[in-house]
């Protein structure tokens, strides 16, 4: 008998010690419902709420894919600017260098000998192009056509740290915005996740990820007439762009054109810090920039040579503003004016502060989901847990009598497990991931329903109390395990597939598939023999 | 309390034919109705597109709605969301838009125009690529495929081979009805759906195992019967069970359905269908199979 108390004492304090952990971990988030944790509460004590997911608290969940195609062009096409230059000091005659096929370069030689005489093409490339490699040459009459190739090496750390340097920025963004508790991860070789949780104004958060806000200094050709431009040839070297405005009183969207010279000045790398300002005059925003020593040396220079001609201020190829240069500018600050809200300017200023993106982004998937929406469902989730779990109770009671009761105290700590589990590991909780519960709710009592049963059919045989129940637990235990493997697998492996939501839904019931087998196995079991060892039942109540 | 009294003695194996050929129709209504629509009607998780959910402060007419979304270029459909009155619509575009303006802020501005910006309010969008939609579609069945192989490996472990294959054929079985069941009512079969999927892949498997570790069970001592009569007492054995687990765990479904709100009531709809045809399967499509597999392929030694 001595034995037995033993062994009831170990199972009692395995019980209460994961009864009284789960509902540590689960306190926290039960008294957010009513505000907030209460004072007495120790510090030493969790103090984490159960995550809510995006669907149940509002908030935004972005795929971003990074074009690294076109980080891979941009680079080549530098690299073909750099290598115009170079063969030309070299006197290594050429007559056409151009990127083509977007990826490649394509060099026209004066003649062959210019390709392969010492010191020539061949040999000025290996020493110092060595990322170049020919892949074909072909002769047309006196010139020679080479196609070049950057190293595949090359391109794949070009796409990698495209990608790396993509990630950076839009985190320094997101910090700058100021969201609590975003989310910010690379996902496969080139796509971003982004999960923003609670931001009302989804529109502008886009804006703020996704442009690619590439500053460029360029001079406006005013030799050639605007108008010839348009209708006409454009002049070599040249683009045209144009500045958006907005009519203050009827919204409409006006373009105007600029004839823009296309040799980049300075690039927004060159910037220190980007702030927002107001105009003394009309109080107008406006984004002041100041550069770094190297930019403002380059600006300087830039200002002193160009002085009387206009340097248009050019943002993701869009013309922002096109000032005259009234005399050189030394101080190393310039400014962005043009029509913006308040919210542009301070959102143009952290774009700006955060640096461009390398490579443009797409938007693959994006879910919004409003606040009023998530605290809609969490209340559907709340009553459709409760009713179904009293509807469960009830059954249980009217059909098994005290037994029901018994699996029915089982199948409470068991919500107050998986709740406890859910704040332990700070685990989210997403609106199927409710449906898991309440699902686990009705999938939990089987355990019990299938011990219960094979109790009454050991009782049939005429089997006393002690003993039938003795092997009910006993025969029933293997099929409980096989039946619950089965579903942990499937359950698992919408855990490894799933995104999201749907993660949410395996987290939970996973979590309750192992809680029940806690639950009705274990803590019913202990419970009966309890009441059993002190009190002589001639009837079982089940 | 009792549902089933103890001791029942229905004749399961008998109705075997009946049964499989029920299975067959049904599965076959499915198939045909599959091939009819093309395919399962997927949501935007799989097949890309956008939806809105818009609610007004007053019922508006979804033609209405309609009707201002062709003003600009955008075909779409306009549904009720929600129960009558409420004047919850969702709006699904089969457009998607990778660029930043975004087809929301579009569609914002349109409803704003006609409807006044003060009436409405987006409570969600979703937006999913073609190219996400086919990730999903491919790694949805890869799930699938998964989860049935490593049924596949631990029941081929527990229990030989023949109920491995009964096991299986039922689960096919059950996921094949309910994906018919949805094309035949043309509902979307979407991300949560296959979640629900996989769900009645589990649940259905836990009622087929609780028979069948009755067999094994039986098998053993009733070593001088019929393997036919020894699978019919199984069934009747675990009938009790099998239908109170299935009734609380309809319960809890049948609340989600009509009480969880409109985002989970199609995942609802298909646990519910799942659960009904897991708990038929695994009693007339599991068991005989494995009886069926037996005359065929008789084991050596029992």
């Amino acid at each position: 008998m001595a034995g037995m108390k033993g062994k009831f004492r170990w199972r009692l304090l395995i019980i209460l010690v994961v009864l009284i952990g789960a509902l540590i971990y689960f306190f926290p988030t039960l008294a957010t419902l009513a505000d907030e944790t209460p004072s007495w509460w120790p510090k030493f004590f969790p103090q984490d709420k159960i995550h809510l997911g995006l669907d149940l608290q509002g908030g935004m969940h972005l795929i971003l894919e990074v074009e690294t195609a076109k980080a891979v062009e941009s680079s080549v096409e530098r690299i073909k600017n750099d290598l115009k230059n170079d063969l030309k000091k070299e006197n290594i005659y050429s007559t056409y260098i151009d990127r083509v096929q977007g990826d490649k370069i394509e060099v026209v030689l004066l003649n062959p000998e210019v390709k392969e005489r010492e010191g020539g093409f061949d040999d000025y490339l290996k020493e110092e192009y060595p990322i170049l490699k020919e892949i074909n040459s072909s002769q047309e009459g006196d010139r020679v056509k080479v196609l070049l190739e950057m190293d595949p090496r090359q391109i794949e750390e070009i796409k990698k740290s495209a990608v790396d340097q993509a990630l950076e920025t839009i985190r320094n963004r997101i910090d700058q915005f100021g969201v609590s508790e975003p989310e910010i991860a690379r996902q496969g070789a080139n796509r971003i996740l982004i999960q923003l949780p609670g931001v009302d104004d989804p529109q502008r958060a886009k804006d703020l990820i996704g442009k690619t806000a590439l500053l460029e200094f360029k001079l406006v050709d005013e030799e050639y007439s605007r108008q010839g431009a348009l209708t006409g040839e454009i002049p070599f070297g040249d683009v045209i762009l144009y500045q958006r405005q907005e009519d203050p009183k009827t919204g409409a969207l006006r373009k105007i054109p600029f004839l823009i010279k296309d040799r980049t000045l300075m690039t927004g790398d060159a910037l220190q810090d980007a702030r927002v300002r107001f105009d003394q005059y009309n109080g107008l925003p406006y984004v002041s920039l100041s550069l770094k020593p190297v930019g403002a040396r380059d600006f300087d220079r830039i200002t002193a040579e160009n002085v009387g001609k206009r340097l248009a201020i050019i943002l993701d190829n869009n013309v922002y503003s096109a000032p005259v240069i009234k005399q050189r500018i030394s101080g190393g600050q310039a400014v962005i004016e043009g029509s913006f809200t308040l919210d542009e300017a301070k959102d143009l200023a952290i774009v700006l502060r955060a640096g461009s993106l390398p490579a443009p982004v797409q938007i693959l998937e994006e879910r919004t989901v409003g606040p009023s929406l998530g605290q809609d469902s969490i209340n559907k989730g709340i009553k459709s847990i409760i009713i179904g779990g009293i509807l469960v109770v009830l059954f249980m009671i009217v059909y098994y009598k005290a037994a029901g009761i018994v699996a029915d105290m089982a199948l409470i700590m068991n919500l107050i497990i998986i709740m406890g589990v859910l704040g332990a590991f700070r685990a989210t909780l997403t609106l199927p991931g409710i449906a898991g519960l309440v699902l686990t709710v009705g999938m939990a009592v089987d355990a019990n329903v299938l011990i219960f049963e094979r109790i009454r059919e050991e009782l049939r045989l005429g089997k006393t109390p002690l003993a039938a129940i003795d092997a009910g637990y006993s025969k029933a235990f293997l099929t409980i395990m096989d039946a619950n493997v089965t579903t942990l697998i499937a359950a698992l492996v919408l855990l490894q597939f799933g995104t999201g939501p749907i993660k949410g839904f395996a987290v939970t019931l996973s979590i309750g598939i192992v809680a029940s087998m806690f639950t009705a196995i274990v803590v019913t079991r202990f419970v009966f023999d309890l009441v059993l060892s002190r009190v002589r039942v001639k009837r079982l109540s089940i | 309390m009792e549902i089933i009294k103890s001791g029942t003695k229905i004749d399961f194996m008998g109705k075997r034919t009946p049964a499989f050929l029920l299975s067959g129709a049904l599965i076959i209504a499915g198939i045909v109705s599959l091939i009819v629509h093309g395919g399962p009607n997927y949501g935007i998780d799989f097949a890309g597109g956008t939806v809105i959910q818009v609610r007004f402060s007053q019922p508006v007419s979804p033609a209405d709605i309609r009707e201002s979304l062709k003003d600009v270029g955008l075909a779409g459909t306009v549904q009720r969301f929600g129960a009558e009155g409420v004047g919850e619509y969702l709006i699904r575009l089969q457009t998607t838009s990778s660029d930043l303006e975004g087809l929301s802020a579009t569609i914002n501005d349109v409803l704003a125009k006609r409807f006044g910006g003060e009436t409405f309010e987006i409570r969600r969008t979703e937006m999913v690529g073609p190219k996400v939609g086919k990730d999903l579609r491919s790694k949805g069945l890869q799930a699938i495929i998964a989860a049935l192989i490593g049924i596949l490996i631990y029941i081929s472990v527990r229990f030989k081979l023949r109920f491995a294959v009964g096991a299986v054929v039922a689960l096919a079985h059950d996921v094949l009805i309910t994906i018919g069941v949805f094309s035949l009512t043309n509902k979307e079969f979407s991300l949560p759906v296959l979640a629900a999927l996989l769900t009645i892949v589990g649940y259905s498997l836990n009622d087929t195992i609780v028979v069948y570790d009755r067999i094994r069970e039986n098998t053993g001592r009733m070593r001088r019967e019929l393997f036919e009569k020894t699978v019919n007492i199984s069934i009747n054995e675990t009938l009790s069970r099998t239908i109170l687990t299935s009734c609380t765990t309809l319960i809890v479904v049948i609340v989600l359905f009509l009480m969880g709100g409109g985002v989970i009531h199609d995942f609802a709809f298909a646990l519910l269908v799942g659960i009904v045809v897991g708990t038929y399967s695994s009693i007339f499509v599991a068991s005989p199979l494995v009886v069926v597999w037996e005359k065929r392929f008789p084991a050596k030694q029992r």
